[in-house]
């Protein structure tokens, strides 16, 4: 149906589409057909396929798959349904109670509209290094639920982001749920972002769990820091953790352990920051994610 | 299950209350398929890669950009473009206040401003200057500064509350 003029206009290359109705169907389908790619939201594979740079040869639209958005309280963790649609995240009020760094990085992807469309699921298997909701994940130490031929595995975040836009989510594999770890008392968290424009990418997103000894004081009994836009996948500044760790929280410690927090990122240079600038924009947004999450805790 | 070859294949779906009924193939993007075989040219192309908003449509309750939605994907879809928004000759209170307050000037991406606006005022009747500024982030204007649009939603958001007052449901 394109007329010649419109050839001139952002189209995807042809392919083939189809929505299967169940997971079996789309497992299969995902086997069978060559260089096929599953489609959830499409807000970053659409982007990438009107770009011509990705042109998979089928796509295998999960979305109606019933079943797939939720939100639910389990025993082990939060259970999040891989089809839930960021602006349902950003609204949930047991996620904003529970891990307020999930409201933080949904309320900050994209756009309304983007928010809309787009999934948890599917923004992690995107898997831009420079993502909000990766990051958050990594920093919760979410548990990845994907299903393939052999049935379900159980992918920790630490292993499921691989490279720049890579995961270990196999070709004939779908991602189903993520599982998130309840914090234990006195926790909280925080997801914050550096970028010039809402909506933009993160130049720097830092989000930060900080768990506090029992009693009154601010004694660090854990504390997890994840770092997005800085390397090839979401990173934990594990030095600063260690640092923090049986330590009194306050502005003068936060700020020597933020001092190591670029340790071990490869931050890009581009045009919205210097590999430099973003090596000092770790340290300074690690010390305001982790006072926003100490603020936090009841 | 809907499985398509790249052949053309039919769309159908609801739009602004009506059925309607088209060919798309599979890669056709959503907005092609409104405006180009369905004939509503109401919504606009602006960018083409999901940055500008001056497509967005609201789709099964939410805004989306029909840039970013393939034709195929809408099959079975509750869709309201900007021609579903006035009744006849009587225009939408949201589209008065823009009319009132000078909230556009080429028009360019008030189709897809008022929709934004539209979703933003079903979720929040009466929001904040911030709320609404947060609630058009996905739709950008070149001409007026926002500050008219701005306006345009403050006073639609009156235009509204007063509506649903005079008319207890």
């Amino acid at each position: 149906m394109f007329s010649e003029s419109k050839l001139f206009l952002l189209t995807p290359k042809k392919f083939d589409y189809y929505a299967p109705a169940t997971l079996g169907e789309a497992l299969q389908l995902l086997r069978e057909k060559e260089d096929s790619k599953v489609l959830a939201g499409g807000q970053s594979l659409l982007a990438l396929m009107k770009l011509r740079l990705a042109a998979p040869a089928a796509l295998v639209d999960i979305t109606k798959l019933k079943n797939l958005s939720y939100i639910r309280e389990e025993s082990d963790g939060l259970a999040i349904g891989a089809l839930t649609i960021h602006d349902v995240v950003e609204h949930d009020k047991t996620i904003k109670e529970r891990f307020t760094l999930l409201t933080d990085a949904a309320s900050k992807i994209g756009d309304q509209q983007i928010r809309n469309m787009g999934t948890i699921g599917g923004s992690a298997c995107h898997a831009d290094p420079a993502a909000d909701m990766p990051t958050a994940l990594r920093t919760v130490d979410a548990l990845f639920m994907v299903e393939g031929r052999n049935g379900k595995r159980m992918i920790p975040a630490g292993e499921f982001f691989v490279d720049v836009f890579t995961t270990s989510v196999g070709p004939d594999e779908v991602l189903t749920e993520i599982k998130i770890p309840y914090l234990p008392p006195r926790s909280a968290s925080a997801y914050i972002k550096h970028s010039r424009r809402e909506g933009d990418f993160a130049i720097v997103g830092v989000g930060a769990v900080v768990t506090l000894g029992s009693g009154s004081g601010n004694v660090c009994r854990d504390v997890r820091i994840g770092l997005g836009a800085v390397g090839p996948t979401p990173l934990r500044a594990t030095k600063t953790e260690e640092y923090l760790k049986g330590r009194t929280l306050d502005d003068k410690t936060i700020a020597e352990g933020a001092e190591f927090a670029n340790e071990g990122a490869s931050p890009p240079s581009d045009v919205h920051g210097s590999a430099e600038y973003r090596m000092e924009m770790i340290k300074v947004f690690t010390r305001r994610s982790l006072k926003l999450a100490l603020s936090r805790v009841k | 299950m809907q499985s398509m070859s790249t052949e053309n294949v039919t769309v159908k779906c609801k739009i602004n209350g009506k059925e309607y009924s088209g060919l798309a193939e599979p890669r056709t993007l959503l907005v092609h398929f409104l405006r180009d075989e369905l004939n509503l040219t109401g919504t606009h192309i602006g960018c083409d890669t999901g940055h500008c908003g001056a497509c967005t449509i609201i789709m099964n309750g939410k805004t989306v950009k029909s840039c970013m939605v393939l034709a195929v994907q809408a099959h079975g879809a509750n869709i309201l473009t900007v021609e579903g928004l006035a009744d006849g000759d009587k225009l939408h209170p949201i589209q008065e206040a823009y009319w009132e307050n000078h909230g556009l000037q080429c028009g360019y991406c008030t189709p897809g401003m008022l929709m934004s606006s539209l979703f933003l005022l079903q979720r929040n009747p009466d929001p904040t200057e911030e709320e609404i500024k947060r609630g058009i982030e996905g739709n950008l204007c070149r001409c007026t500064g926002y500050v008219n649009i701005v306006k345009s939603i403050k006073a639609a958001a009156k235009k509204l509350q007063q509506e649903k007052g005079s008319h207890p449901a």
